[in-house]
């Protein structure tokens, strides 16, 4: 049997690792952090670009129409939180018209549907919180939004399922082959061997491919902050909410998320640090500003948090994607935005590239289904009591701001990929992401957690290694 | 569904004290419903002295408070539910909760109390930039993990915001063989009370910084410092005051917020002010049949007051279980310069009460003022105060006499006027 090594478990390594895990292969993720989507994935707009803003016949336009195509199926067969709400590109000038129709057109020669440009009056009846200064806008009814890391979370989950095994901690320091055969090898000492190389290692994709191709690319981190609302402020905006894009990207927004949040941000600064999520002054400030001038009313005192993300772009301004001058070393690189939207689409074509490239027959017996942790919150009374009988534990609410049970929690550890953090369980089930920002649960996820793991409460890390929360016992 | 005349929501001093009254006042048919493992709410991690001073003419420490008001719960054998949690109230006043032994259970209640107290506003409300690694605390959740779990949570500390439970904790953290290097307030006075700055702050010669904000947080995976700055009349930082003091532990004490979720399933009408709802002398919200005291209601600085409040709403809720009858004919009382806002909002114009207790707080530090109330401009009362602080709750208790003039007019006003 084959063996393929994926580095990196974002978006894009679970998708490309849970569709390669259709084929006889054995197939290993190495991933540098605790858990998977600790990236790009868990911080960035979570939208599902209709994609009319893709520059007409480059990978980026292909794969954002395709991948597009695939959310409605493949969030019902991987159960994770997937709506498409429509997105609108608010213009504020009368003299901007004319690029509103460039994008109008740019969508059309990118296939996508549902284009329409709207009057003023037509933008207030969508969406009655925009500002009045806005003249007209263009309409993308297939424009979605997700959950980027419950996305990533499926994925790994499914691909578990179907036999891809995962390892943490494992940051990659050297790539060699010998005779067709590569072997990779870890900062923590252990030697991985395989006989292709799935490079998905986001930001950093550019230091493993430099590593191993004469064909150098160049990664540039890109950041963007963003301010998350408070559930009562969800009202303000129904749709995705952009503004008109310029060459740093697609420029702030405004949308709710698929847990009814709303999202503002992001800016778009490049930096030389791929590590530096710190969220600054000026960041923050530039987000608030901007999003006001599409929604007037959002208070900065209902914001419960704000965080930043690191894209991955490509000075290239396309997806690298392809078996790479070195047989058996493949990339998946610069994924920046549409990345969220395309990944599916990618996951499929690469893994198709690569059963090529290795004649690999595909499993009799993968099992394309997830089925994702039942959300107490969400459930009727009838399916609450139900699951209650069934485990008690569903009966003990932990995290009061989104009511999240004990049951959700166990489930979040001890299911395939699962939490082996405090952030890994507040990604799985959404305890301490609420409005109290995890000042009443810390500690009782933090207890649950020790206790499913079989470790002292003292070890129990945020997310990283080392990254203690609580630190020792009172002497 | 269960039917029960009575439904409390929340064990600690609000619930325990308003049960305590409706069962004295002939109410027998009530339940407590509590979310954590014990009764007493915040009181139990609050091991400080300094309650009970109104109540019980002594000083106790939080758990003791509690206990006393335990004890009369359980002398009285009251029902109380532990680790249950209320998921919604709807306005027919059905309360759907959920625990482990039970399951999902739903009461008709013919009167709830909501007294479920109040959160701390985390991080995110006020913005604050920099690294998001792990060391970052709220004020309570630290308090919480040294007195009750026994844990340090850090050994050099800068407290933002210096609200009450940030003193405290910055004397707690002191005693407990840690560094306090800064308690920082972007305001030009604390929002705590002056009693807790003498006996936390200065006592134990912990820098307070006035007009001051943090305006990046530094560490990767654990807080390694903050950096501070100096604010302009704006609240804006000066830059060129930037400092960086290193630490690896942050404590946040910026506000309490009212936590009303389960007033909103309810549809009652809030005050954007307090955030908790408006109610009248009776406790009772824009719905019939439901109260709310304590914390939920608006934020108290002793519990004393929380008592006292809360024994009126039991009071009321049990009468108004007899009766079935509210009265909306209400006169309004309002806060004028320099008054943020009064509780009660309403007064009834067919009131019984023969005391009412407004309390108030005010918008910024004023000295030598006095507190005026007016009834359709008429002054009703006035109180001297030589200086009056939004951290500190202002009260004024009025006398029958008072309540009748109030009863004959049409609107309340306190008002701060100088000498």
């Amino acid at each position: 049997m084959k063996d393929i090594i994926v580095i990196g478990g974002g978006i894009v390594g679970c998708s490309v690792a849970r569709e390669l895990s259709r084929y006889n292969a054995r197939i290993t993720v190495l991933e540098k952090f605790n858990d998977v989507s600790c990236g790009t994935t868990k911080a960035n707009s979570g939208i599902v670009h209709a994609g009319f803003d893709a520059k007409p016949d480059t990978l980026k336009a292909k794969f954002n129409i395709l991948g597009n195509a695939m959310f409605d199926d493949l969030a019902k067969e991987l159960d994770f939180p997937f709506v498409r709400n429509g997105a609108l590109v608010l213009c504020f000038d009368k003299e901007d018209f004319p690029r509103l129709g460039e994008l109008y057109n740019r969508g059309l020669d990118n296939g996508v549907e549902g284009l329409k440009v709207l009057t003023k009056e037509e933008v207030f009846e969508m969406e009655p919180y925009v500002s009045k200064e806005v003249v007209g806008a263009l309409y993308a009814k297939t424009s979605g939004i997700v959950s980027p890391y419950e996305m990533a979370i499926a994925y790994a989950e499914n691909a578990a399922v179907n036999g891809c095994e995962f390892n943490f901690g494992k940051r990659v320091v050297s790539i060699c082959e010998s005779d067709g055969r590569w072997t990779v090898e870890c900062q923590s000492g252990e030697k991985y061997s395989a006989d292709m190389v799935v490079n998905c290692a986001g930001v950093y994709a550019d230091d493993i491919n430099n590593r191993v191709c004469d064909k150098k690319i160049n990664i540039v981190p890109r950041k963007g902050e963003y301010m998350l609302y408070d559930k009562s402020c969800g009202y303000l905006a129904t749709r995705t909410i952009f503004q008109m894009p310029s060459k740093m990207g697609k420029g702030i927004l405004v949308s709710p998320t698929t847990h009814g949040n709303i999202i503002t941000g992001p800016t778009a600064n490049d930096v030389d640090d791929k590590d530096n999520l710190y969220t600054t002054y000026e960041g923050l400030s530039e987000v608030y500003e901007k999003s006001l001038k599409s929604v007037p009313s959002l208070n900065k005192r209902f914001v419960i948090t704000q965080f930043s993300g690191i894209r991955a772009h490509s000075v290239d301004g396309d997806f690298i994607i392809g078996e790479s001058d070195k047989k058996g070393f493949y990339n998946v690189a610069g994924i920046e935005s549409p990345g969220l939207t395309s990944a599916p689409a990618i996951a499929v074509h690469v893994a198709e590239d690569i059963a090529g490239k290795l004649n690999l027959e595909r499993k009799r017996d993968f099992n394309p289904v997830r089925k994702g942790i039942p959300h107490f919150a969400i459930m009727a009374d009838s399916d609450r009591a139900k699951l209650i009988e069934q485990n008690h534990l569903y009966g003990k609410v932990i995290c009061r701001c989104e009511v999240v049970t004990e049951g959700e929690i166990v489930d979040s550890i001890n299911r395939p990929v699962g939490a082996r953090d405090v952030d890994g369980v507040k990604r799985r089930t959404r305890a301490g992401m609420g409005r109290c920002q995890s000042g009443f649960c810390l500690e009782k996820v933090m207890e649950i957690l020790a206790r499913e793991l079989g470790v002292d409460f003292e070890t129990v890390v945020k997310h990283e290694k080392g990254n203690i929360v609580i630190g020792k016992a009172k002497k | 569904m269960i039917d029960k005349n009575l439904v409390i929501i929340g064990g600690g001093p609000a619930g325990l004290a308003a049960a305590k009254s409706a069962y004295d006042s002939g109410e027998r048919d009530i339940v407590i419903l509590e979310r954590e493992s014990v009764l007493g709410g915040i009181l139990n991690q609050c091991i400080h002295n300094g309650f009970g001073l109104h109540t019980f003419k002594e000083e106790l420490t939080g758990p003791e408070y509690a206990a006393r008001y335990v004890e009369q719960v359980e002398e009285r054998k009251i029902e109380y539910k532990l680790e249950t949690t209320v998921l919604g109230v709807n306005a027919d006043k059905v309360v759907t909760a959920v625990n482990e032994t039970d399951g999902l259970v739903k009461y008709r209640a013919k009167a709830v109390i909501l007294a479920c107290g109040c959160r701390e506003r985390p991080r995110g409300g006020i913005n604050v930039a920099g690294s998001r690694c792990a060391g970052i605390f709220s004020a309570g959740t630290a308090q919480k993990l040294i007195n009750i779990d026994g844990y340090m949570p850090g050994k050099e500390i800068v407290i933002l915001g210096s609200g009450d439970i940030g003193l405290i904790m910055a004397r707690r953290m002191t005693f407990e063989g840690a560094k306090v290097k800064a308690v920082v307030e972007l305001m030009p006075y604390s929002s705590g009370l002056n009693r807790n700055i003498v006996q936390c702050i200065k006592d134990f010669d912990i820098p307070l910084l006035f007009s001051h904000t943090v305006v990046d947080i530094r560490g990767e995976g654990r807080v390694s410092g903050v950096v501070i700055a100096a604010v302009d009349d704006k609240l804006q930082p000066i830059m060129s005051t930037a400092q960086e003091i290193t630490c690896d532990t942050i404590l946040l004490s910026i506000g309490l917020l009212p936590e009303n979720e389960l007033a909103k399933s309810a549809t009652v009408k809030l005050s954007p002010i307090t955030g908790g709802a408006t109610v009248d002398e009776n406790m009772m919200t824009s719905v019939d049949g439901i109260f709310e005291c304590g914390n939920v209601l608006h934020v108290h600085d002793l519990v004393d007051f929380v008592s006292k409040e809360s024994e009126e709403a039991g009071r009321s809720a049990a009468r108004y279980i007899k009766e079935n009858r509210a009265d909306r004919d209400y006169v309004e009382a309002v806060g004028c310069e320099g008054v943020r806002y009064v509780v009660p909002q309403y007064v009834s114009k067919n009131t019984q009460s023969e005391q009412i207790q407004l309390k108030m707080r005010v918008s910024n530090v004023f000295k030598n003022v006095r507190l005026v109330g007016l009834i359709d401009g008429k002054e009703i009362f006035s109180k001297k105060k030589q200086i009056v602080t939004p951290g500190e709750m202002e009260t004024v208790t009025l006398n029958k006499a008072q309540i009748d003039e109030i009863r004959k007019g049409k609107r309340l006003e306190v008002t701060l006027k100088g000498e």
